[in-house]
């Protein structure tokens, strides 16, 4: 064993060891450190009791103040939601109209339609709603499902062709695939379709006959479309899926249906009519 | 006691004694708060294994990597409830072996995408993201669009049952069929397979893609019957918050 021996220069112990005639000195720890330390450990046993920490059998020790960083959330929450209040209220309570008359309403229901809007909806319609190919775009004035607030409305709440019971539906029967109509027929019909877009109709032709037998319930004898069945206008150059002779073939043949999420079951209905309003004014609104 | 730890410190044995000792507090206050890990799963409705196709996108989704750049995490943080919706709950991946947690966001979390975006939008998506989202950094996954091999699927159950998840012995014996049912069932009908696993979404998804083979199941039709199945299973309207705080 080493012998502990006092330094003569400083006056303290040395740990005994050597190495080399090299001595350690035993100094002790700085007071101040070590109640610091000791403070350390009387501030955990207190933190033991005020916040959760130990499990337990049947789950853990919860704590006197109740913490539980969930409970925090919910508290941050309702702060959030009353700071909100003085504007969500309002829009809560007025129907859309109302909101896009009053003009303090419509800035933030604009705003908040905005940030909405890029986190749910800009995914298929693109920023700012430019659309994209089977993705309406809802910058025009051409709706599929009609585009006044309450048609917009309607649709953003309960979708298209979803599983939701109020949700939009129909469905262009499968002129092709069913064997509704002959080839002949179809390529005909595209042609006189091509035809009304480019606003000349061409009166007399094979296809016009094909058109009128068909297609004119829901798209309208001048093709104009019908919004409360979500039959597209024909007679302009707007087209979901491309308006090449071979795209409205491939269409009438078997058609392609777009489908859209029921947003009431994942938004709140304040969201709902600011995105509304939003896209109302996104510059094709009726 | 302070004084005589060179007494512990130079006498093998004590020093033995003395590490295993350490060895074994350490050990117990790590493996102690397990033993009851199931009470920190809340108790919530809904929550069920996945259909055998689901769990087929899942197997691809982890193949892919995709845990890699998404979480499936929605932290307790107000600005994370306000982009993504409700907090996730440890009862949501109770069945997921290994759980998609993740630790990096370098794409949005998907803990609740099931049912935002539409099956033509997912599609599309994974085959190329700059179609619908011009901005995206995520790679294309073309390649799904190939045939599902699930003829082992059953097994794929099987080894899940091993470790937990409670799939039932018919569960097991119709996993292939139930595969095929889920994809070639009209979208919006209520085939049999609903009924052992409620929510799940039926229909092919894939069908609008011009090159689809309605009567091939592909592996994007099981990758985005499991995204479109994600976050939908509980319904927090039934779901008592403070009943669930931790």
């Amino acid at each position: 064993m080493a012998t502990i021996e006092k330094d003569s220069v400083s006056g303290q112990n040395t740990t005994g060891h050597e190495w080399d005639g090299i001595k350690e000195l035993n100094t002790p720890l700085p007071k101040w450190w070590v109640y610091v330390f000791w403070a350390t450990v009387v501030w955990a046993v207190a933190y033991w009791f005020l916040y959760p920490s130990w499990p337990t059998v049947n789950g853990y020790l919860k704590g006197s103040l109740g913490y539980s960083s969930r409970g925090e959330l919910a508290n941050e929450l309702d702060i959030q939601k009353k700071a909100r209040s003085a504007w969500l209220s309002k829009i809560e309570a007025s129907d859309v109209a109302a909101i896009e008359q009053d003009k303090d309403l419509l800035r933030y229901a604009m705003a908040g339609g905005k940030i909405a809007f890029n986190e749910n909806c800009a995914a298929c319609h693109g920023v700012g709603g430019v659309g994209a190919y089977g993705f309406p775009t809802l910058a025009d004035d051409e709706w599929l499902w009609g585009g006044t607030l309450a048609d917009i409305e309607q649709t953003i709440k309960f979708g298209v062709r979803n599983t939701n019971k109020d949700s939009r539906q129909s469905e262009m029967p499968k002129f092709g695939a069913d064997g509704l109509l002959k080839d002949d027929q179809i390529s005909a019909v595209a042609d006189y379709v091509l035809s009304l877009a480019s606003k000349a109709p061409a009166k007399g032709s094979a296809g016009e006959t094909v058109f009128t037998e068909n297609c004119v319930v829901c798209h309208g004898e001048d093709g104009s479309g019908q919004a409360a069945l979500g039959a597209p206008a024909l007679n302009n150059q707007i087209w979901l899926y491309k308006g090449t002779k071979d795209a409205i073939v491939a269409q009438v043949t078997k058609p392609k249906h777009g489908n859209m999420p029921a947003w009431s079951e994942r938004l709140e209905p304040s969201t709902i009519k600011m995105l509304a309003v939003y896209v109302h004014n996104l510059g094709g609104g009726k | 006691m302070f004084k005589h730890h060179a007494k512990l410190e130079t006498n093998i044995f004590f020093l033995a004694v003395g590490i295993l000792l350490t060895i074994v507090v350490g050990g117990l206050v790590e493996v102690i708060p397990l033993f009851s890990i199931e009470s920190t799963i809340e108790k919530v409705d809904g929550v069920r294994p996945y259909t055998p196709l689901e769990l087929a996108g899942r197997n691809i989704y982890i193949r892919e990597g995709c845990y890699n750049c998404h979480s499936q995490m929605i932290r307790p943080f107000k600005d994370e409830v306000e982009r993504y919706g409700h907090y996730s709950l440890a009862a949501e991946s109770k069945y997921d072996h290994p759980f998609q947690w993740g630790s990096k966001r370098t794409g949005p979390d998907l803990a609740r995408v099931g049912g935002k975006y539409t099956n033509d939008w997912q599609v599309r998506h994974l085959i190329n993201p700059r179609d619908v989202v011009p901005g995206s950094i995520m790679p294309g996954y073309k390649h799904l669009t190939r045939s599902l091999e699930y003829s082992d699927i059953a097994s794929h159950l099987k080894v899940n049952r091993i470790v937990g998840v409670p799939y039932t012995d018919a569960q097991i014996v119709n996993a292939k069929k139930d595969v095929e049912e889920q994809v070639f069932s009209d979208a919006g009908s209520s085939p049999a397979v609903l009924a052992s696993y409620p929510k799940a979404m039926i229909g092919k998804a894939s069908i609008n893609l011009s090159t689809a083979n309605p009567k091939v199941v592909t592996e994007m039709d099981a990758l985005v019957a499991y995204l479109q199945v994600l976050g939908t299973m509980v319904d927090f309207k039934t779901v008592d918050d403070t009943k669930i705080r931790r």
